[in-house]
């Protein structure tokens, strides 16, 4: 049984972590993700979850703190945003590499500077080679299902890694949508408990983690990770299944839409894939073969899947909320591109970066960039592959 | 698909978000798929702030601000001279404002806006029900007045619902918002 | 269960436990520091008056108490730090070359 309910992204993450009521909440407050740790500390203050709720002085502590007591054997938590994100990264990797299956929720918001609050994806795309599993939303919905899929995924023998779970800042962590809810009971049973094989703590067995890791040692650990995000994918959908057969929702590496004869095409993340659906419907009704391609798990990449998505359309448009200063496009573009390396026929592609520092992006700017698309299929010419959007511009815009 | 927008504009601290976020709940409690979100920017009491609704029957995915709203709602008077509020603003749709003055002393200030204009004192209304100037509750009900986003009489049992919720522990509090919606849905002035 | 002493540099990362974590206590018994020294203490049993100060001192507990007496080096595991030679009151600890010894 759902509960229908209307909830901030923030709201809504806040109650998956209260129907899960994990052992340790390591909290340090960022805007825009800061009203989580306000609504859980709001749970434990009226005893609607047992959770140890621990204040620290710094993001860095935070993660720290969640890298303590996981290897103790506990389920923790954090999370986080921006500048918070930036100031955890070098124990991101520690917390990865000590295999320890912390989930993290993450508003995204842009990195500083200039000084910027608003929501891109330069927090997490930067911390994307940490060793993360990093699942993301395009609404609140999603928020919270990504949420409740976390730790079956994470905890798994099979993988044992850290999930980020990201939503937009602002855009879905403070918009107030409609969202359908799973019993408590239902969730306690989807998620379960957490009883590691090994931990520091309750074993008769003494246990040592996070050791020095000489060099005849650290690739064979380092090859360890990797085959364990390979591992990933197996059980995202596998967790995915599972969770579909519970509530009826449907959940990939990505979401296609329209994309079965689709000759342009967009692959995006987060909150704009529900603006290009709007707009994709619109172009549809006139006859265009548009469809959009939303990403929801960037890592582990689910490259093959996504070139054989690609494989038949003609020209693809990759939008990046987020600059890797590469000068030549963003993350997930290379990544995109990359994966449809092997297709015997690629389709032409161009970057589109956008959004940056909360940039608003509205169906006109998807408009703008299927046109684009349209141009580059009629001519047959790519032309300028590495693009931004919405910037004013002294120069003739390319989208 | 029939969906509603609405932008609100007011200043930071005067409510204008709490009204927005206020609206979206009473459209969802009469069955309807709803968006209430601000634009954020640093928060700073007295600033200009924009505020926005979706309203409709099926679930709207833009997630965009929106630009060419259907009713706009300006929370406070004085932004009429910085703010250019009837942007984009539907000609089928109307403008609420917050003003002791006419609809047909206001039209003038609105660049040449040919929609309905709707006025509401919600600092009388506001002053009298709740002896202080609480502008959002008032304001609220006029923009479900003009907008028709909710159908009146369900929309004043859910906020007397959702008031008793609210101020469980001030009682007072309850009946004088409740005076300050239902004044407000009678005396909004149109034209 | 990968047990420590079965982890080696000849393993596979498939033989290694996840994150290199070790599932006993008292591993560094199995690592043998002995073949780090240079210098050697040598144990002056005559002049000892079982005092017991060498054997906290010693960094790598390389000296062994039993009974309430200290008895020769575990030269398995002394690294030939001389700490206990430096402390010892007495002059019953001497310092030599490896060679020497």
């Amino acid at each position: 049984m759902s509960v229908r309910e209307r909830l901030s992204g923030n709201e809504a993450i806040a109650h998956a972590m209260k129907q899960i009521d994990p052992d340790v909440f390591a909290a340090f407050p960022i805007t825009p993700s800061t009203e989580i740790p306000q609504y859980f500390a709001q749970y434990v203050a009226d005893g609607k979850v047992g959770t140890e709720f621990v204040t620290v002085e710094s993001e860095h502590s935070s993660m720290s703190t969640c890298i303590g007591a996981e290897a103790a054997g506990a389920r923790a938590i954090t999370a986080t945003s921006s500048c918070g994100l930036a100031y955890m990264y070098e124990v991101l990797y520690v917390a990865a590499s000590m295999r320890l299956p912390i989930v993290m929720a993450v508003a995204n918001r842009a990195l500083t500077g200039p000084i910027n609050i608003n929501n891109d994806h330069s927090d997490s795309m930067g911390a994307r080679d940490a060793g993360w599993i990093q699942l993301y939303a395009e609404n609140n919905q999603e928020a919270y299902d990504n949420y409740l899929q976390a730790m079956p995924i994470g905890e798994d023998e099979s993988v044992r890694l850290p999930v980020m779970v990201c939503q937009d800042g602002f855009i879905t962590s403070h918009a107030v949508e409609n969202i359908e809810l799973c019993e408590d009971a239902e969730v306690k049973g989807f998620v379960g408990e957490y009883h590691p094989e090994n931990a520091l703590v309750g074993h008769e067995n003494p246990l040592a983690v996070g050791p020095y890791d000489t060099c005849p040692y650290y690739m064979e650990h380092k090859v360890q990770q990797a085959e364990a995000m390979k591992n990933a994918k197996a059980r995202i959908l596998k967790v995915a299944s599972d969770f579909e057969k519970m509530t009826g929702r449907k959940y990939g590496f990505f979401e296609e839409y329209r994309m079965e004869d689709a000759e342009a095409a967009i692959v995006v993340i987060g909150s704009t894939a529900g603006t290009a659906r709007a707009e994709v419907d619109i172009l549809r009704e006139q006859g265009k073969k548009v469809g959009m391609i939303k990403v929801r798990v960037f890592r582990p990449f689910p490259a093959e899947e996504l070139a054989a998505a690609l494989s038949h359309v003609k020209a693809v448009a990759v939008m990046d909320k987020s600059e890797g200063f590469a000068a030549d496009g963003g993350p997930l573009f290379h990544e995109v591109r990359s994966a449809c390396y092997d297709l015997p026929q690629r389709p032409m592609m161009i970057d589109v970066v956008f959004g940056l520092g909360g940039r608003d992006c509205a169906t006109t700017d998807i408009e703008r960039v299927y046109n684009r698309l349209f141009k580059m299929i009629e001519t047959g010419e790519v032309g300028p592959v590495y693009n931004h959007m919405g910037q004013r511009d002294l120069r003739e815009a390319t989208v | 698909m029939s969906m509603t927008e609405i932008r609100w504009h007011g200043r930071g601290g005067q409510g204008a978000k709490t009204a927005c976020l206020l609206l979206a709940d009473a459209a969802f409690a009469s069955g309807k798929y709803v968006q209430g979100f601000p634009e954020y920017g640093p928060e700073r009491m007295g600033a200009p702030i924009t505020a926005y609704n979706r309203i409709s029957d099926t679930r709207c995915t833009i997630h965009s601000n929106i630009y060419t709203p259907d009713y706009v709602v300006v929370v406070d008077e004085t932004l009429l001279k910085s703010v250019d509020v009837t942007a984009g603003l539907k000609e089928t749709g109307a403008i609420i404002i917050n003003s002791e003055r006419s609809p047909a002393e206001l039209r003038p200030l609105l660049n040449g806006y040919k929609g309905k204009v709707c006025t509401i004192d919600a600092r009388k209304i506001s002053e009298e029900a709740l002896g202080r100037y609480f502008p959002n509750t008032p304001m609220l009900a006029a923009a479900v007045k003009v907008s028709g986003v909710v159908e009146p009489e369900r929309f004043v049992a859910d906020m007397r619902a959702s008031f008793g919720h609210k101020f469980a522990t001030k009682p007072q509090v309850i009946e004088g918002n409740m005076k300050a919606l239902q004044t407000a849905m009678m005396e909004v002035k149109e034209g | 269960m990968i047990k420590a002493r079965d982890i080696h540099e000849d393993c596979a990362w498939q033989q290694l436990t996840p994150g290199g974590e070790v599932y006993e206590g008292g591993t560094s018994k199995t690592f043998k520091t002995g073949d780090w020294r240079v210098n050697v203490p040598v144990y002056i049993a005559d002049k000892c008056k079982q005092c017991l100060l060498c054997a906290p001192y010693c960094p790598d507990g390389a000296i062994p108490v039993k009974d309430g007496k200290r008895t020769d080096f575990d030269f398995d595991h002394c690294k030939g730090c001389g700490i206990c030679a430096k402390v010892c009151p007495f002059k019953a600890i001497e310092m030599k070359k490896e060679e020497e010894k």
